[in-house]
Order: structure tokens, then sequence, then C-alpha cells
């Protein structure tokens, strides 16, 4: 006595079934990726089969690009040619004293025997685009594993720091901008030396300094650089000004918002620094050996 | 124009499946187009729109499956957290699936109405899951691409039933 419902009424499980199904599947991807970061191999399959779809409007454009090329005017050329010659005087100057400048310096550090602070060597990188999460500041470069790009190097442009490498695959990387909410940069300021740490607001265009007491000596137009203790970005690179100092005696601390120096919105090449640390790490751990071994050497 | 989008009288032919992989696929490659800016804030999600689409006309062909996938795929694409495309998608695809008789009766400015809950329910879920994990809200403006998503619909609707109509006039034999 089996009366089993003819195939065209045969639907499978209902919709509320399968909605359970689905939001059951996707809550315990939701939790081993935010708590556990299982599925980093996962995303790393799927963005390999990913890339030529993300390729393909690249592509398209700059081959309309190449048309349109064709027919660029001689004038436009000319004058586009003497402002890069103009251009390119001032900066063979500037580059000039900038060489003379090192010379200096290395001879300099030879004297008082100081270490390099780094050996970098560094990848040009071309933003493709900017990160479609509205909860994050991203951008996405060309460049990637393939190219010896690795999580956690610094990237900056021609102006400053832009932000950090925070995740890498075969031949993209997505670097997270300082303005992201969650990144902050340990930053120095250069009138005075004092360290702090810059941290993102979610907002492009403003930078916060987190946690600086009310008598700290911050003032507008403050530049800051990096200061280097963190291990992740060399120190020098310029990063902030500082635009406003607001000090309210309610509040614990001051409330101190700076502009970003390196565009961190319009920028189109972009400089991903591969340096080793060589300062020691850990100066407790790794001060002990390091006499030995060049007396050894002698 | 009073484009009647129900139209019961008309008789369409059958959808091709490789016609709605064609779509989607579409969709999916214009969610990927470098947009920055303010296209970017009031971008709709296409691929929503078009999963909503199948799912509202074609509920057996297009479900679950389809939509878990391409939210999967949308999520390593976005680089955001793994599976909150994915539920919201499915989430829109049960709200199509469950609405399907009901949205399709409708005039096309009532289909819109009903449209655009449906994609800010897929924005909240995703601003829900972020906002759990951790994240700030992003301001108002991230709901501007639903709005625009359901100003998008009769178009979507008018090039999504393009291959399907007649070539030849029914009534002229």
């Amino acid at each position: 006595m089996e009366y089993s419902a003819p195939p065209f009424f045969k639907r499978g499980p209902t919709p509320l079934v399968r909605l359970l199904v689905c939001t059951l599947l996707s809550c315990t991807l939701l939790v081993s990726d935010v708590h556990f970061r299982y599925l980093e191999s996962v995303r790393q399959v799927v963005s390999v089969f990913l890339y030529p779809l993300q390729q393909l409007p690249g592509a398209t454009a700059s081959l309309f690009g190449r048309i349109g090329g064709f027919f660029v005017t001689q004038s436009a050329l000319r004058t586009e040619n003497a402002q890069l010659a103009e251009r390119s005087l001032q900066d063979s100057a500037l580059l000039q004293r900038y060489r003379s400048l090192e010379a200096e310096n290395a001879h300099l550090r030879e004297l008082v025997t100081a270490r390099e602070r780094f050996r970098e060597s560094t990848v040009v990188a071309e933003v493709l685009y900017t990160g479609r999460d509205p909860f994050s500041r991203k951008v996405i470069i060309d460049k990637g594993q393939q190219h010896g790009v690795a999580a956690g190097q610094p990237v900056i442009d021609q102006l400053g720091v832009i932000g950090q490498v925070t995740r890498i695959y075969p031949w993209l990387s997505e670097v997270t901008l300082i303005s992201d909410a969650e990144q902050s940069v340990p930053v120095q300021n250069l009138r005075n030396g004092l360290r702090a740490v810059l941290g993102g607001a979610g907002d492009d265009t403003q930078l916060e300094l987190k946690f600086i007491p009310l008598n700290a000596d911050f003032q507008n137009g403050d530049r800051l650089v990096t200061s280097g203790i963190d291990g992740v970005y060399p120190a020098g690179l310029p990063v902030a000004t500082v635009s406003n100092v607001e000090r309210d005696a309610g509040h614990l601390f001051a409330r101190i918002t700076c502009k970003p120096l390196a565009g961190i919105v319009n920028h189109r090449q972009v400089l991903v620094i591969n340096w080793q640390n060589t300062a020691p790490a850990a100066p407790a751990a790794e001060a002990p050996p390091a006499p030995k071994k060049s007396r050894g050497g002698r | 124009m009073q484009p009647r989008a129900a139209a019961p009288h008309e008789i369409l032919l059958p959808v091709k499946p490789a016609f709605i992989a064609a779509t989607l696929f579409a969709a999916l490659l214009i969610n990927l187009l470098p947009w920055s800016g303010w296209l970017l804030a009031i971008k709709p999600d296409f691929v929503a729109l078009a999963v909503l689409y199948w799912c509202i006309q074609e509920p057996r062909k297009v479900g679950f499956s389809t939509a878990f996938l391409l939210g999967l795929v949308m999520d390593v694409a976005d680089g955001s957290l793994m599976g909150q495309h994915a539920l919201a998608y499915s989430v829109l695809a049960f709200a199509g699936i469950v609405l399907h008789r009901r949205v399709r009766r409708f005039t096309m400015r009532s289909q819109v109405a009903q449209v655009i809950p449906l994609l800010l329910l897929n924005d909240l879920i995703v601003l829900a899951l972020r906002m759990l994990a951790g994240a700030k809200f992003p301001g108002f403006i991230y709901f501007a691409g639903s709005f625009a998503g359901g100003a998008l619909w009769p178009l979507v609707f008018l090039l999504f039933k393009l291959p399907q109509r007649p070539t030849s006039d029914p009534d002229h034999v």
C-alpha cells in the first residue's frame, strides 16, 4: 500500500527547509571565516577562477584606450612633452641632492658602524579597483604572490604611506588602506619626536590619533611619519599631517584628526616595499647572541 | 507609457537555461567591473537583481543552489566575509520563490515597490552580519544601491524577457 506522488509533483524539500539548510551552511562558513580563518585556501582557489573575469573589463578598457591613443593630437603630445621635460629637470636637481644626501648618510652610518636599518626591494603595482565591500577601505593591486608580494608588506605612493597588504592571491593582492577603521600605523611627530598610533576612521579623508593625552604637544600642521617600532612599516615614511586638534576637558583624550598625505583614494601606481627588518625585533631575546657572532667572525 | 508587466494573455516562449546562465554570468561580470567613487556608492547589486528576477520568473529553474553559489563567488570577489552574500542571496531566493505568483501579477510600478523592500532585506542581512562581526555602520548611503536596483527593475524585466517574445506575430498567420 505505497502511494507516492507522481514524479510531476515531486519538488524536493519545501523552500523553507532549503532556506534553513542554506542559512546553516552560510552561518558555518561565516563562523569559520571570522573566528578560525579556515577558508583562505578556498578563497585562493575560487580567486584563481575569478581572475580572468576580473581582468576582462580592464583588458577591454585598455584596448579602447590604445585605440584612442592613435588619435591623440600632436599639439597635446608636444605640450605634454614640454611639461615632462620641465618636470624631469626639476626632479633631476632634487635627485642629485638626494643622491648626495644618501651618500653622505651612508658614510655617516659607516662611521658610527650603525647597521642599515632595512634592505628594501620594491614592487611597482597598479591599483586595479577599489574594494566593493562598503564596510572596509581596501584596494586591489595587480601584483600578487607570483611577483613576490607577501601579506603584511607596507604599500606607499610617491607622497606617503597608503596601507598594508592584508591578503594575497596568486596574481592580485588586497591592500587595506590606512583609513580603514581596523588599521593603525605607529607614527612619530616630525617636529618633536612624540610617538603615537594613527588609526583610520573608516573615512577616506581623515585619520585619528588615538589615546593622546590632553596636554600632549600636537599642533595643526604637524607632519607625522612612521616610527618603525612595529617592524611592519620602515621608519621615516610620511603618513599624515595634523589637521585639527580638539582638547575637551570633559574627555580623557584629545581628539586629533589628521589628513593622509598620500593620495589614498586617487593613486594609480603604488609601491609595495619588501623589506627585511634587520634591526633586532625583540632586544631582550636577540641582543645577547648578536655580539657573540660578530666577535666569532673576527 | 504604461507597461503592463503581467500581461497574462501574452504567451511567451519557454526560457532557455543557457540564457539564464548567460544573464547571471553577465550580472556577475558587471558586479566585477572596477566601480569607484559615487558610482560605487549607488551601485545596485546586479547579481542580487538577476537572482531575484529569475526566482520570481522561473522558480523551478533558479533557486537556492544557484543563489548560494553565486553568493560565495561574490564573497571571494569582494574579499568580504565568506558566506555573507551566500546567506543574503539565499534569503532573497526564498523571498522570490515564495512571492513569485504574487509579484508577477502586478503592474511594473507595483512590482518595483515590492522589489525594493526585498533588495533592502538583502542589504540588511549583510549589514547585520558585518556589524555582528565588528564593523561600523557605513552610513545610510549604503542602502542607495537597493533603490537604484529597484529603479533598474523595469529595464531588467524588458531585457530578460526579450528572447522569450515570439518572433513572428501570432495573429498574422
